[in-house]
């Protein structure tokens, strides 16, 4: 090939192209090693948690059937467009030195007219489907009676789950009986988010000055993924959701712990946490039980018995929590300089500049927040 | 009575600062999208290298949500939007029978405010930040923090590129009503010069409309308007509407003029007329009214209630119609020639099978409920890269192995041209199509990591090594471009056998286009003056046709437009405008100055005489 000896011909050429592919090569072995904040496998037993195509409940399973009904048309369609497109190619090829006589055709009414019927016809076929689900899915405005109701809150970059039947609240995780409804009532704190956990249904935006409504159920416990799918700034990535649909009972049993009120340790580190905690940390988190009763940061009443913190971003380790105490910016992604929470703009928790002390004492009281 | 020169006697820089002539400033858009294609890109392999593995750490957060920021602001308003008016610029006058545009001036001041506008963009990377709140400027996020002016950069950035394209639709229209040729009647026109017509309503209606939406982003942020402040009573979502009611029709903008190309191609290289050529216009007309009705499909998960989700289902369902029409006809029009797969014939070939997936994804965006498990993943991402990267760029560059010997005499590779095509054919398939997967399987979009334990590893890592593969073959392009130089070969007026008048004069075409001013006897009038058919119908040819105008002595002299510095000057006034607001209130002498600087160019302008003539 006459061609290829124009790039690769000379030395010096070559070696260009040795350089920009070593370079490739680096840049993506720097791309393969990452840090690891978080371990999934340690909480989710399935390896694609949060795929649309392995729905979980029947508001993602009637979406998922629907899908693949227009995937089959498309499918069908995509074969013969392209079959056409290739027949024609491999027909009319012109071959060498082969000068075939061509017919000069300028149009035909008739074929015009079915190629724009029959398209029509297929997506009128195709809308009678998608408008019954739709305003059949309309009854995410619409709860049934025995549907568990939970409050949502999106900030930047956490969730904030509030079960007003049982009184409590809680962040990055929610819980949910199997079999039974969940309804979402859900607004926005700062920006728009979207709350998404593929496995049990699609997404709804989360507005600022606005309410939206969503309706979960999931058919079996387990752990399914989910994360913010609007994009709301520095972390929206870190902006993850952690749900766990459990049988009745044990939802039941989680939730009357976690409308247990926290008690104030008097000894040990955990009594020199709390003295930290009260002059520090009670300006933005709220533990029940005690004087903490700001909602600007999470709920931190049962934090310990949370397996992830930093908006289900960071596994729930003694180690992760002291790293995130000395320099909470170096784990996630925040800009605490530009709260301003005059005008309800929290971008992060600052860095106290806590002494080693101080954060061994601090986790000590926080491991006592079961 | 001089002898008609094929080089512009005006050399030097100042004579492409000043130019005034519609395929110099063809040529200046097309370099300067180039320019910012390559800058678009290499944001987008850093973008790619970043998520190549799970907790990647290439980019922070922070340098992320800027390179996707401009990854797509460069792509759409820097690249897609100025390389079609690079084409349109230099053929629609020649494809139409003009020797210029309608106000060439004015056409000169749309490049200048691109330039500046591009400029403007770039530069915030520099200062502090380049804009990081999504080329969509979601409010309130894009008002949040007014503090850090990145967000104004991207709203004022914004708002003058627009005027750019706003201006040059207006002179387009007026070039297309005004300046046809004899006998060059609307339904004659080729079929890009009508794409070009109606990519210029779409945005003579549909950037008024985001004029709106970034102005008042901008007070918002500045003067502290509470347009999208909802603690203040201002709507969030009313941002989306203005937004999207230009950013659909934008898709149109950014897609129909790849289509024409595509209907210019096709046809020349299967040589056969375009199949249904008036079902193709007219679907074309189609698109571009419906592409007006169906932005709420970007905000089906935005709460507008299942009433207006259903009204906009069906008009997203059936905007497909039309566009199917189109694939059809194109491939009617292959059917039954001669196929010659040239690089230009491959890459409209690429573009029709690459859309076709593009279109087809599309429709199932449609499917409400379905759509809610897809926006805002990577199933959108990949989407809109079939549209836009297998559809527009592949037209473009189809465009380019096209025209390239026209424009400079000399051919491409056809080598080089081919490897290219199978090169970026491949890596584009390879880094897109797995997208698909990943949003299906839960990837949100605009995501700077994504952890061990959800599955995206695999076809992530698959996907940055199509990028790569991609960034190879654009290398293949640049040394094909820059090889011609020497060892391309001289293309002569009608290298391809064409169809269009572009190919019945010079390569590079004079000055002044045409010698005589054609007088246009039917659609494909070239190719009419080379062919007559035989009883089957088939295509003979005229024994000495085509042969080239030759002005006589009674010929009019011909009027050019002068150089002009005016333009320059009033466009570098709105840049200084725009970089003064950034910094308000301290800018506004800044501003100040540039209002003035605005005020000169036009006065200058307005004063200049119109003296010049050529031969």
């Amino acid at each position: 090939m006459g061609e290829s000896r124009v790039i690769f011909g000379s030395r010096r050429r070559r070696r260009v192209v040795i350089v920009l592919l070593l370079i490739a090569a680096a840049l993506l072995l720097a791309a393969c090693s990452g840090g690891d904040p978080t371990n999934l496998a340690r909480v989710v037993d399935r390896a694609k948690p949060q795929s649309t195509l392995d729905p979980k409940g029947p508001n993602a399973a009637k979406i998922d059937d629907l899908y693949l009904m227009v995937i089959i048309v498309a499918a069908a369609v995509f074969v013969l467009v392209q079959g056409a497109l290739l027949v024609a190619i491999f027909k009319f090829r012109q071959r060498k030195g082969q000068e075939r006589p061509v017919r000069q055709m300028h149009g035909n009414m008739r074929l015009e007219l079915v190629w724009t019927i029959i398209p029509v016809v297929i997506l009128a076929i195709i809308a009678v489907p998608t408008l019954s689900t739709l305003f059949d899915h309309g009854d995410d405005r619409d709860p049934s009676e025995n549907a568990l109701q939970i409050e949502v809150t999106g900030h930047q970059w956490w969730w904030e789950f509030s079960y007003p039947e049982y009184g409590f609240t809680t962040a990055g995780e929610l819980h949910i009986p199997v079999d039974r409804p969940v309804y979402l009532t859900m607004t926005s704190a700062d920006v728009i988010h979207s709350f998404w956990v593929p496995p049990l249904n699609g997404k709804r935006d989360v507005v600022p000055g606005r309410i939206s409504n969503l309706l979960l159920q999931a058919d079996d416990p387990g752990v399914y993924t989910g994360q913010c799918a609007e994009f709301c700034g520095l972390a929206h990535a870190d902006m993850r959701i952690r749900l766990f649909a459990e049988t009745p009972a044990d939802f039941e049993s989680w939730a009357l712990a976690q409308a247990q009120p926290a008690v104030i340790p008097t000894t040990g580190p955990a009594a020199a946490g709390w003295e930290t905690f009260s002059t520090i940390c009670i300006a933005c988190h709220a533990v029940e039980g005690t004087n903490a009763q700001i909602r600007i940061a999470p709920d931190l009443t049962h934090l310990a018995s949370r397996t992830s913190f930093a908006g289900a971003t960071i596994d729930n380790t003694p180690e992760n929590l002291k790293a995130w105490l000395h320099d909470p910016s170096a784990l996630k992604p925040m800009r605490p300089d530009l709260n301003k929470p005059s005008q309800g703009r929290i971008m992060g928790m600052p860095n106290f500049h806590l002494t080693d002390q101080q954060i061994d004492d601090l986790i000590a009281l926080l491991e006592t927040f079961q | 009575m001089t002898t008609p020169t094929h080089h512009n006697p005006h050399k030097g820089v100042w004579s492409w600062l000043t130019t005034t002539d519609h395929k110099r400033i063809g040529l200046l858009y097309g370099v300067s999208a180039l320019v910012f294609f390559l800058i678009g890109g290499s944001e987008a392999l850093l973008i790619r290298l970043q998520l190549a593995a799970p907790d990647g750490t290439i980019l922070s957060a922070d340098a992320y949500n800027q390179m996707f920021t401009m990854h797509a602001t460069t792509m759409v308003f820097l690249v897609i939007m100025p390389a079609a008016a690079a084409f349109t610029n230099y053929f629609l006058p020649i494809l139409i029978g003009a020797r210029d545009v309608a106000f060439p001036r004015l056409n000169a001041l749309s490049y200048w405010i691109y330039i500046f506008g591009g400029l403007f963009l770039t530069i915030s990377f520099f200062v502090g930040g380049a804009p990081d709140g999504g080329w969509f400027g979601y409010a309130p996020l894009s008002t949040q923090v007014t503090e850090i002016v990145r967000m104004d950069y991207w709203a004022l950035g914004v708002q003058i590129l627009g005027l750019a394209s706003l201006l040059s639709a207006i002179n387009f229209i007026t070039t297309i009503f005004t300046m046809r040729a004899p006998g060059m009647t609307m339904m004659r026109m080729p079929v890009f010069a009508w794409m070009a017509l109606v990519v210029a309503f779409l945005l003579l209606f549909s950037l008024p409309m985001i004029a709106v939406g970034l102005f008042e982003v901008f007070l918002d942020r500045n003067l502290g308007t509470l347009f999208f402040n909802a603690a203040a009573g201002g709507t969030p979502l009313l941002w989306q509407h203005l937004f999207w009611l230009f950013g659909h029709p934008e898709v149109y903008i950014l897609i129909l003029p790849a289509m024409g190309i595509v209907s210019e191609v096709l046809p020349v290289f299967s040589r056969k007329p375009l199949f249904g050529r008036s079902f193709v216009i007219f679907s074309g007309i189609a698109i571009g009214f419906m592409g007006f009705g169906v932005w709420a499909h970007h905000m089906f998960v935005a709460g507008l209630g299942p009433v207006a989700e259903a009204t906009f289902a069906l008009t997203t369902m059936f905007i497909a119609v039309p566009t199917g029409v189109k694939i059809f006809n194109w491939i009617g029009t292959i059917w039954g020639g001669s196929l010659r797969m040239k690089t230009p014939m491959l890459f409209s070939l690429g573009f029709i099978a690459m859309f076709v997936i593009g279109g087809l994804s599309g429709v199932t965006h449609s499917i409400v409920p379905a759509d809610t498990q897809q926006t805002d993943t990577y199933y959108i991402v990949a989407h809109i890269h079939y549209v836009l990267f297998g559809g527009a760029v592949f037209g473009l560059f189809s465009g380019i192995y096209y025209w390239w010997p026209k424009v400079t005499g000399k051919l491409l590779s056809e080598g080089l041209g081919k490897l290219h095509f199978w090169v970026m054919f491949v890596g584009f398939n390879l880094a897109f199509a797995p997208m698909h997967i990943l949003g299906l399987e839960g990837m949100p979009r605009r995501t700077y990591r994504y952890p061990k334990g959800l599955g995206f590893e695999f076809w992530n890592f698959i996907s940055t090594v199509g990028a790569m593969t991609i960034a190879v073959s654009i290398l293949v392009f640049l040394i094909n471009a820059w090889r011609t130089r020497t060892h391309g070969e001289i293309a002569g007026n009608d290298p391809w056998d064409g169809r269009t008048l572009e190919w019945t004069i010079s390569s590079p075409p004079p000055e002044h286009n045409f010698d005589v001013v054609p007088v246009v006897h039917s659609e494909d009038d070239f190719w009419h003056r080379k062919y007559t058919e035989d009883a089957d119908g088939n295509a003979v040819a005229i024994p000495g046709g085509g042969a080239p105008l030759v002005a006589g002595p009674d010929d009019p002299p011909i009027h050019l437009p002068s150089p002009s510095f005016y333009p320059l000057l009033a466009a570098f006034g709105m840049f200084l405008v725009v970089l003064g607001l950034v910094y308000v209130p301290v800018g506004l002498i800044l501003a100040g100055i540039g209002v003035v600087t605005v005020v000169w160019g036009f006065f200058g302008w307005s004063m200049e005489p119109l003296t010049r003539e050529a031969h």
